[in-house]
This record gives structure tokens, C-alpha cells and sequence, in this order.
């Protein structure tokens, strides 16, 4: 039998693949008219991310309108009335209109070229998925001008990000506010779902030649959990706010109180979807820092196998965790126990993670890029969220802070430190590839260091205050309370990281007009989207690749010493 | 020119990855899942907290009737699958029809199970807990048959007009998966409402 073989050129630089697209020459009509009818996944990816950037500044705009107004004792910078919608509205924002969305982009642009694949295998269910959670995104924003429903006084959903029954039901929440939040997460959900399937039939169906479930690059393995997490996961969330919308508009009485209907049962199921959602949301962040730490470490990553199982593992077990966001609901002492536990068995799994991407920086040859600077950030506020994490789950501690500044650190060291962190670390990692211009290194040092200064003036200072009795969603306090001067400190610390916001936005625009051309492969990187231009022609590879290790491009750089030789 | 053995690839014909269209459904059947397990323990939650009547023992009769309809469906479709196998058109129409047929007369069924409830017994979305969760829970489920009766009838219409062909196998089996879901389905909720709700 003949030995199949790939062509490798004598020299590495002729390894890539240089055809160029032709260049593209039209109206500017065409050309959007080309980003909308599109199917590419790599623009809709491109779309998605953007869409998310965008809602990004959005609703971090709110959260300082939020640290504004908190910022002095007894403040009245905006009304109750006002305050309560921004604070909901950014935190659904964040949620379901910045996180999943940005991350569900990096999937769609990543996932076919690290495996090699031309398309997603349902390219017209992807443009159908971005379309649907677009609109949703524009439907919960016209609240603003549409949610009385009546001419001339807007509003938007004021009833926290988990709208807790019966607030929601009808006599509590007249007008439309509501009825925005819960149609737009159904078309939000019914968008992620059909990138779930997508993503998950891509990675089953669409690999290369010799790319076997143990040779993907470790960031589709944790897409594949993630997207099993969102089908399971997201379809609780779609079934309560189906019911919800019975409930207000045919006069149900799922979570009507009056009607023996439980307010309790709409907790249960928001959080069966709240908090797998964790994980939906930390999981791709995982997958970046698989990638790029050993990039910048220039040693292959710490334990693959050991790494596959912990994802898998995670996604399992958060789908049993969900009741201890409802420890001061009340339960059972089982049920307390229960909770405690799982909560706590989740931080096995995700210290495997922890231990693994210090031994892949353990004797590497590490390089200082941004995106490294950012990787090695979230690896230290990871483990610090992670261990408040775990004071939490324990239910009595739980009971002492639960609604409190103290938890409103810890998911915000999780979302910001940890997640928000990491996809800055993909912007300065695949920019180069999505647009074929470098970002520049000084601004990415300085959004990196503002960032980081502004993060922690922020998210450490604010345990304080929670351990003190200062409760989330509060609108002002008495200057007597002793909270004054953490929330001073917190707010500039906020615009800090605002700052830092902006000057990555500047550096995203400057760098696509004047940044240094990329090249195919500016890092010296070993998975399959390397290997092609950058940006990468619609068909993405001129030839099919075929791939013989875990670091496809590392064996063609080093055919002395090839992967494909020991694994 | 170099080359780079690979050496884990000795065949290149054996590389055969699994149908996408299969994989997708039954993702979308795991996403479904998660919906039907939340109406279904809604159900079960509120099953006898009712204020006030209608009870389900007081209204609901059982759908024997429908329910070998929806269930015989599925063995239908089957059939249907192995004749566009063996390109065997003709046969497939057949089949295909009187699976849309089934389909229609349990969708009637139902129809008029719910004139009854609403018209003679008073009960409604509004009525009380059991209103709720039932046209809910059977609504929802009914919602797919519906779906499934739209897609059914394009094939079927596409096949009439001699459109359909052995080369189609595979997605009319993809098709046929998502029908022998919604019969699963209705197993589950037939048992939840009508056996253990009554």
C-alpha cells in the first residue's frame, strides 16, 4: 500500500498558502449588500463579533452610569426609575447580547479553519442565527422608545437580569417592558441554538483528512462542550420565557402567585439555565488561553488528554449546580448539601485546567505579547474568582452575603476578570488574522496595564462593601454606613477601565488602516488557520489540508522533527 | 519538494466522518428535549394545586384513538424510508401519504379534544393551573406536529410532482428522524397527562 503523503515546498515560508483573493471592486451598496446576504462563515463571525463589540461599549456606558450614580452617598445622578432599567438592561446586554454573541463569532471564524473545513456544515443556519440574535439585540434596545407601548414614553425592562416571578406577571410589570426582555431572549436563544447545532455538526462532520477527534486543536473540543451546554441549557431558559409570555398575554397562571402558580419554579428553571450559562459564557475563554498560551510559551500544551476530560467533565457538572444561586430561596438541608458539593466538585475539573496551563508556562520560552498579557492576567483573576467561588457555594457562608457587593465581585472577577480578559487576549491574537494588519503592541501594553489597574481598583475593593451589608441593586445609601469611600474608589476604577476600552477601540481602528501587515503567520503559530492568508480567501485553503499531529504546521516547519512522529 | 509521511493515515477512502444533517438533528432533538423536559415538569409540579375545577379526572378522556394514529406513523415513515432506498418512488409516495395522513387525523383529534374542553367544560389557559399547563404542554406538542405536517406535505408534494429521488434518501431520513421524535414525544406526554395526570 502506498504511503500517502503531503507536499511540503524546500523552504517553510512557501509552506502557507499566499493565493490572494481577488480583489474585491464595487459600490459601497454591493459591499454591504455582500456582508448581508453572506454565508461565509468567517463574515459572519466578523459580524458577530462586531455586533458584540458594539453592545459592548453600550452596556459598559451603563455600567458607568451605574458606578456614577453610586459613587457619593444619597446621589440622585439618576432616578430610581432610570437606574433599575440600566442596571437590568446592562446585564442582559452583557449577557446575552456581548458575551455570547462575541464568543459564538470567535467559534464561527475559528472552528472551520483550525479543522480544516471550507464552511460551518450549515452555512444558511449560521447567517439565519446571527440575523435572529441581531434582531433580538435591536428589539430589547427599542424598549427604550417602544416599552409602554404607549406614544412618548419610553422605557425599557426594569426587573433585574433574572426577572424573578411574579415581578414579571402582568399586575406587577404593565406596559410592554417585559414583554421586550422575554421575545428578545427567545429569538436571542432560538439564534445561539442554531449556532449550537451548527457548531457541533461542523465539528463532527467537517474535519479535514487524518484531523481525528484527538488531533483537534483543544479550542474546538471546548467549543463542542460548550455548544452541547448551550442546547441543553438554553432550551430551559426558552421553555420559561414561553410560559412567561402565556402568562401575560393569554392570562396563564404559570408563575401567578394568586393562582397557586410558584415563583420558586421560575427561579429553578432561569438558574437550570443561569448557571450552565457560567460555562457556556467561560468555556470559549478556556478555549483561547488552550491556544494562545502555548503559543507564547513555545511549548506544546501541558496534558491534552487531561485537558479534553476536565472541559467534558465541566460541562457535566455545572448542569447540577444550578440551586445555589436560591440557597436564601430555602431548601431542604439536602438540598443545601447537595449543592454545596457539586458546586465545590466543579472546581476539580477546572483546577486540572489551572495546573495545566502553569505547566505548559513551566520552562517555556515565554514571549510578552499583549495577548500573552492578558492570558497570564486572567490566569491569576481566574483562580482568585474561582476561590470565591467556592466560599460561596458553601450554603451558610452563602447565606451571609447572598445579594450582596460581595457577590456582584465575584461574578464580575469571573465575566471581566477572567472571560472579558481573554477575549481581549483573541482580539490581539486572531486580529492579525481576520484582518491582515498587527495591532499595535505600545497601545495594547497600555490598554493592558489600564485595564489591569482599573479591574482590580474596581473588583477587589468591591468584596468590601458586600462584606459590609451593601446590597446589590440598591439605588443609594446613608453616608453613615461606612460604604463611601469603597464606592469611590470602585467607580474610578470603572472609568479607568473605560479608558482602557477606548484606547483598545482606537487601537482596533488605527491598526486596520495603518497596522503592520500581518502576514500569514505572525506568531509562529501550529494550528490550521495559520497556514492560510490572512485574511483567508472565502474558500479559506486553495487545497484541502490533510494533518498527521495535533500541530499540523509545527510538522511542516520541523520535518525533522515532526508531532506526527511520536504521537 | 519534500513530503511528510503520514502515518496514521493509511487509507484515504476510510476517511468517513458522519452525515452533518444527522448530526444536526439530533442536536436540534437534544435542544427539543430540554423544552419538553421543562413543560413536562411544570406539569408534573402544578398536577393537583388547582384552586378550582375542571380537574383532569373530570375532563380528560384518552386519546386511544389518536395516539395509535401518531404511533402507527412512525412505522409508516419507516416503510417510506426503505422504499426511497431502493428508489422505489411510487411505494414511497404511498407511505409518505398516509403518514400525513395519520398525522392530519391526530392533529383533528386533538382539535376537537380542545373544542370539547373549551366549549362544554369551561377550561381554558385562563381557567386555572391545570388550563394552564395542559393546552401548554399538549400546545407545544401540537406545534410540532404541525411543523412536522408542513414538511411532510413539501416532500410529499415534491415527490407527486416526481421530484424526489433515490438520491434524497438521506435527508428524507433526516426528515423522518425529526417525525419519529414528535411520535416520542407524545409517548411521554400521553403518559404525564393522560396515565399518571389522571
Amino acid at each position: 500500500m502506498a504511503t500517502p503523503t503531503i507536499p511540503i515546498p524546500d523552504h517553510v515560508e512557501g509552506a502557507f498558502d499566499e493565493t490572494q483573493p481577488p480583489k474585491f471592486r464595487g459600490t459601497y451598496l454591493e459591499k454591504v449588500h455582500g456582508w448581508v446576504v453572506t454565508v461565509d462563515h468567517k463574515k459572519i463571525g466578523l459580524m458577530y463579533i462586531s455586533y458584540a463589540l458594539i453592545f459592548l461599549l453600550v452596556a459598559g456606558a451603563e455600567a458607568l452610569a451605574i458606578r456614577v450614580q453610586l459613587a457619593r452617598p444619597e446621589n440622585t445622578a439618576i432616578s430610581p426609575l432610570v437606574y433599575n432599567r440600566i442596571f437590568t438592561m446592562h446585564g442582559t446586554t452583557m449577557v446575552f447580547l456581548v458575551g455570547m454573541p462575541i464568543l459564538f463569532g470567535f467559534g464561527n471564524y475559528l472552528i472551520p479553519l483550525m479543522i480544516g473545513a471550507r464552511d460551518m456544515a450549515f452555512p444558511r443556519l449560521n447567517a439565519f442565527s446571527f440575523w435572529i440574535s441581531a434582531f433580538a439585540g435591536i428589539l430589547l434596545y427599542y424598549s427604550f422608545i417602544g416599552g409602554l407601548g404607549l406614544s412618548g414614553t419610553g422605557t425599557a425592562p426594569d426587573v433585574g437580569w433574572f426577572a424573578y416571578a411574579p415581578l414579571t406577571e402582568k399586575p406587577f410589570s404593565p406596559g410592554h417592558t417585559v414583554d421586550y426582555w422575554a421575545v428578545s431572549l427567545l429569538a436571542n436563544g432560538i439564534g445561539s441554538i442554531g449556532t449550537a447545532i451548527n457548531i457541533i455538526a461542523t465539528i463532527f462532520s467537517m474535519r479535514c483528512k487524518g484531523m481525528t477527534l484527538f488531533r483537534m486543536p483543544l479550542l474546538p473540543w471546548v467549543y463542542l462542550t460548550m455548544s452541547g451546554l448551550v442546547l441543553v441549557a438554553i432550551g430551559p431558559l426558552t421553555a420559561a420565557q414561553v410560559m412567561l409570555l402565556v402568562d401575560r398575554y393569554l392570562g396563564g397562571h404559570f408563575f401567578d402567585t394568586q393562582m397557586g402558580g410558584s415563583s420558586i419554579l421560575w427561579a429553578h428553571f432561569f438558574w437550570i439555565f443561569g448557571h450552565p450559562e457560567v460555562y457556556i459564557l467561560v468555556l470559549p475563554a478556556f478555549a483561547f488561553a488552550n491556544e494562545i498560551i502555548p503559543v507564547f510559551s513555545r511549548k506544546a500544551i501541558f496534558g491534552y488528554p487531561a485537558m479534553v476530560a476536565a472541559t467534558v467533565g465541566i460541562g457535566f457538572i455545572s448542569l447540577g449546580v444550578w440551586a445555589h444561586h436560591m440557597f436564601t430561596i430555602g431548601m431542604t438541608s439536602f438540598g443545601n448539601a447537595f449543592f454545596t458539593l457539586s458546586t465545590m466538585l466543579v472546581s476539580i475539573p477546572t483546577g486540572i485546567k489551572t495546573f495545566n496551563w502553569l505547566a505548559t508556562l513551566w520552562g517555556g520560552k515565554i514571549r510578552f505579547t499583549t495577548a500573552m498579557l492578558f492570558s497570564v492576567g486572567f490566569l491569576f483573576q481566574w483562580l482568585i474568582a474561582g476561590l470565591t467561588g467556592i466560599m460561596l457555594s458553601v450554603s451558610a457562608w452563602d447565606w451571609q452575603l447572598h445579594n450582596s457587593y460581595f457577590v456582584v465581585a465575584h461574578f464580575h472577577y469571573v465575566l471581566v476578570g477572567g472571560i472579558l480578559f481573554m477575549i481581549f487576549a483573541a482580539i490581539y491574537y486572531w486580529f492579525p488574522k481576520m484582518t491582515g494588519r498587527m495591532l499595535n503592541e505600545r497601545l495594547g501594553k497600555w490598554h493592558f496595564w489600564l485595564m489591569l489597574v482599573g479591574f482590580h481598583l474596581t473588583f477587589d475593593l468591591m468584596h468590601v462593601p458586600g462584606v459590609l451589608g451593601m446590597p446589590r441593586q440598591i439605588y443609594t445609601y446613608q453616608a453613615d454606613r461606612g460604604w463611601t469611600v469603597w464606592n469611590e474608589f470602585i467607580s474610578l476604577g470603572g472609568f479607568i477601565q473605560g479608558a482602557a476600552v477606548l484606547v483598545l477601540v482606537y487601537n482596533m481602528v488605527h491598526s486596520y488602516f495603518r497596522g503592520a501587515v500581518a502576514g500569514p503567520d505572525p506568531w509562529d503559530g501550529w494550528t490550521l488557520e495559520w497556514s492560510t492568508a490572512s485574511p483567508p480567501p472565502d474558500y479559506n485553503f486553495a487545497v484541502e489540508p490533510v494533518v498527521a499531529s495535533r500541530r499540523p504546521l509545527w510538522d511542516l516547519k520541523h520535518p525533522e522533527d515532526p508531532d506526527s512522529a511520536v504521537e | 519538494m519534500g513530503t511528510v509521511p503520514l502515518q496514521h493515515l493509511q487509507d484515504e477512502a476510510a476517511w468517513q466522518l458522519p452525515s452533518r444533517g444527522r448530526v444536526g438533528m439530533y442536536a436540534l432533538i437534544v435542544a427539543e428535549t430540554a423544552v419538553f423536559t421543562i413543560f413536562v415538569v411544570a406539569y408534573l409540579y402544578y398536577l393537583g394545586r388547582d384552586q378550582w375545577g375542571p380537574t383532569p379526572k373530570q375532563v380528560l378522556e384518552l386519546p386511544i384513538f389518536n395516539t395509535v394514529c401518531l404511533l402507527s406513523s412512525s412505522l409508516f415513515i419507516w416503510l417510506a424510508e426503505r422504499a426511497i432506498e431502493h428508489d422505489n418512488v411510487k411505494r414511497f409516495s404511498l407511505w409518505w401519504g398516509i403518514t400525513f395522513l395519520l398525522g392530519a387525523i391526530f392533529l383533528a383529534g386533538t382539535a376537537r379534544e380542545w373544542y370539547k374542553l373549551i366549549v362544554h367544560d369551561h377550561l381554558t389557559v385562563r381557567t386555572n393551573l391545570f388550563g394552564t399547563t395542559f393546552y401548554s404542554l399538549v400546545g407545544l406538542h401540537a406545534t410540532h406536529v404541525i411543523v412536522g405536517l408542513f414538511l411532510l406535505a413539501v416532500v410529499l408534494a415534491l415527490a407527486l410532482t416526481g421530484r424526489i429521488g433515490q438520491k434524497h434518501s438521506e435527508r428524507i431520513q433526516v426528515l423522518a428522524l425529526y417525525w419519529h421524535f414528535v411520535d416520542a414525544v407524545w409517548v411521554v406526554v400521553f403518559t404525564v397527562v393522560y396515565v399518571v395526570g389522571r
